[in-house]
């Protein structure tokens, strides 16, 4: 399936450092640096797909946690976003770059 | 002079307490029905005011924002700016926040304040988080956000007597009065910075849990293990379909009998004729055939709103979502394609809990492909009268095999029809990406729970009940006019209009193997799949109904070819024969074409696979 095709996104000379929420593993935890819905390679177009993360409170500056993970391909992923649980696919994590 | 109805309308984000706050308020005076052309549930109930104001409420769909991305959300975001055609602007928006994670629902609430409507702001599940120690300075919350706030306790008595006082007031013309609207979409930097400014106001004003719930925590680390999960959510599933077929089962035969004995009652009271058999075959078996299902319902529904308010849903969702994911289907679709082995009604009603339109819709379309149980009888009824008992590869019951094969090939049919759909039909929606808040968990209030139970069971009554008795109806009156002349030979429905009907078909039929009798039994069959069985018995002028299905296959196996049967089986893993079912996806979709959709796409796979197998089994020497 197309989903476990997880490309990096493309880091340009904005996005200083971090990596994307989708590679981590169970058990991670950081803070968001920043959003970066470009390179997700989610069905959803960039600003919708950051409007939705905002929305679930996924802001710079929050602590998020992966609490657990689907057995097919570990995805989808739960992530811990302050004090609200929110379930994710690996796929529209990765726009979400952590340190 | 008394004074009109105010208005108001329930918004919050999904899990929010707000449908509890709801049947708090108003209790059973709730009318559920779909807003105009779309399949989204509107949810409006009744109460009055201690001062005693007549109050109107409405639950509108959970939203994080009024963006607007699915209907459900449009519908929410419509209502709030008045633009929203045959419906009343709300008087006052009451914005319900869950008080253990009030982040997102603040940040809607900024969002909502643009609106101009007067909004208070409801801190519901005041309790729960009171006991987790976390504390709201409730006056300064007021000042910092500049709209009213009350807390309430949904599930406790009294719990809304804050929320009663307040709309007293406000209906007294002592609050807020509307202002211009200001809002338009926001934009990701406008968001952000509403989301910043709600963090603020939070770390000025609460202060969070020194304990976290650690409850949710020790669940999840069992109900969300990869493996550990699936496990539990099988046995879950297994105590729901024991309950579905094991506890309804007295209650459905109970029902049953109990509409047979009143029809024989009208038949022993009666003279023969007209009227006894309208009122015996027609309105009470009619009646009778709608209403045994109610047991199914009711447990299925117990199930899922259990679940639902436990805050497991969610998790099934997350467990299922890629497993379902490869066929196009959303996590939520699971539950109801499962109740749907049951019966595909009960299935298509519960495809409300999930949110997304398209999903919904694909859902709503492939359910009746799910092996239901009456398809039970005529399964059984063709298999023992066609398949022999044997033992294949010394260990495995030939007829428990086919009977299997039947199952399979109506999930598999299923699975690769909803692939379809995603690839053909649905292209232009947006799909919906899996994005999900997994709520703390919550003891189910019984309460809540009844009300739900209650308006369900009295919507499947009042309006399936409805256009169901009248496709019963018009069936009895297919198998019943014209009258068989006097001194007839044959059974009765052998001149009837279903007869005729039956043999006008029947050429149509015949590159299937369908010979005129079976044509003519898949007539009254359309009322209910079973019911074809004791039609075959009257069309092979066998006395004795579903009772003499022994009798009937044993008859049915000198008149038809082994390839004959076959196809008849194929036929009923996908022919829409239910009207029951039909007349569930148009209300359920609030429209005729997706009814008819579904008619055209069964019937056409129906046909296409009775062809297929008839003449495979011909050619190898079945016919």
């Amino acid at each position: 399936m197309t989903d476990d095709k997880t490309t990096l996104p493309q880091t340009s000379a904005d996005t200083p450092s971090g990596s994307p929420l989708g590679l981590a593993e169970r058990g991670y935890s950081g803070v968001i640096q920043h959003l970066s819905a470009g390179g997700a390679g989610s069905a959803l177009s960039d600003v919708e797909l950051e409007s939705r993360l905002i929305e679930l409170g996924f802001v710079e500056g929050a602590k998020v946690e992966i609490l657990h993970e689907g057995i097919v391909g570990r995805d989808p992923i739960a992530v811990r976003v302050d004090n609200v649980t929110i379930a994710v696919r690996r796929r529209e994590a990765m726009a979400i770059i952590v340190a | 002079m008394e004074a009109p109805l105010l208005h108001l309308a329930l918004v919050g984000t999904p899990n929010s307490g707000k449908t509890s706050l709801f049947n708090a308020l108003t209790g059973s005076r709730q009318k559920v029905a779909n807003y105009p052309g779309v399949t989204v549930e509107r949810k409006e109930g009744f109460f009055v005011t201690p001062l005693g104001r007549q109050v109107s409420v409405v639950d509108l769909p959970g939203t994080y924002s009024l963006r607007g991305r699915s209907p459900d959300e449009e519908i929410t975001r419509d209502i709030v700016l008045g633009k929203a055609s045959g419906e009343t602007r709300p008087d006052l928006v009451l914005c319900v926040a869950d008080s253990t994670n009030l982040r997102l629902t603040i940040r809607l609430l900024l969002e909502l304040k643009r609106t101009g409507r007067p909004i208070v702001l409801v801190l519901n599940m005041f309790d729960i988080a009171t006991r987790r120690g976390i504390t709201v300075d409730v006056t300064q919350m007021a000042d910092a956000l500049g709209v009213p706030v009350v807390t309430s306790i949904a599930v406790r008595k009294g719990g809304t007597a804050d929320l009663l006082k307040l709309t007293d007031e406000i209906s007294a013309g002592v609050a807020p009065q509307p202002q211009e609207n200001n809002w338009r979409p926001l934009s990701v930097a406008e968001l952000r910075a509403t989301q910043r400014e709600a963090d603020r106001i939070i770390a000025s004003t609460v202060s969070l849990p020194s304990r976290p719930d650690t409850w949710t925590a020790r669940i999840d680390a069992v109900v969300l293990h990869p493996v550990g999960g699936l496990i539990v959510l099988a046995l879950i599933l297994f105590v729901m379909f024991q309950a579905v077929f094991a506890w309804a089962q007295p209650l459905m035969e109970l029902l049953s009998s109990s509409f047979d004995a009143l029809g024989q009652f009208v038949h022993d009271t009666l003279p023969a004729g007209l009227l006894q058999s309208f009122l015996q075959n027609g309105v009470i078996s009619g009646v009778g055939s709608v209403i045994v299902f109610l047991p199914q319902i009711i447990i299925i529904f117990l199930f899922i709103l259990l679940l639902e308010d436990f805050g497991y849903m969610a998790r099934a969702a997350f467990l299922m979502d890629r497993i379902m994911g490869g066929a196009g289907l959303h996590g939520r679709a699971f539950i109801p394609l499962l109740s749907s082995f049951a019966c595909a009604i009960p299935g298509i009603m519960a495809t409300r809990v999930i949110d997304n339109r398209r999903d919904r819709l694909t859902t709503i379309l492939i359910a009746p492909l799910m092996t239901c149980s009456a398809r039970i009888p005529v399964y059984t009824l063709i298999i023992s009268a066609f398949i022999p008992p044997k033992q294949v590869w010394g260990f495995i019951n030939l007829q428990g095999l086919v009977m299997f094969g039947l199952y399979a090939a109506g999930i598999i049919s299923a699975l690769l029809v909803s692939f379809l759909i995603k690839f053909f039909m649905l292209r232009d929606y947006a799909p919906a990406p899996f994005m999900l808040e997994l709520p703390d968990y919550k003891m189910p209030r019984p309460k809540s729970i009844a009300i739900g139970i209650f308006t369900r069971a009295k919507m499947f009554l009042q309006r399936a009940g409805t256009t169901i008795f009248s496709m019963m109806v018009l069936i009895w009156f297919l198998a019943s006019f014209p009258q068989p002349p006097a001194g007839a030979a044959d059974p009765a429905i052998n001149y009837s209009l279903a007869a005729i009907l039956g043999k006008a078909i029947a050429p149509l039929l015949a590159p299937v193997g369908f010979n005129w009798q079976i044509a003519v039994a898949l007539i009254p069959g359309m009322a209910a799949r079973e019911v074809a069985v004791a039609a075959l018995g009257t069309v092979y002028a066998i006395e004795g109904g579903k009772e003499a299905a022994e009798q009937i296959g044993q008859v049915l196996a000198t008149k038809w070819s082994l390839a004959t049967a076959l196809s008849l089986l194929a036929w009923y893993i996908f022919a829409p024969q239910c009207a029951s079912t039909l007349a569930v996806i148009r209300r359920e979709t609030g429209s005729w074409k997706w009814m008819a959709t579904t008619f055209a796409y069964m019937l056409a796979l129906a046909y296409a696979a009775s062809l297929v197998v008839y003449n495979v089994a011909v050619a190898l020497g079945a016919g």
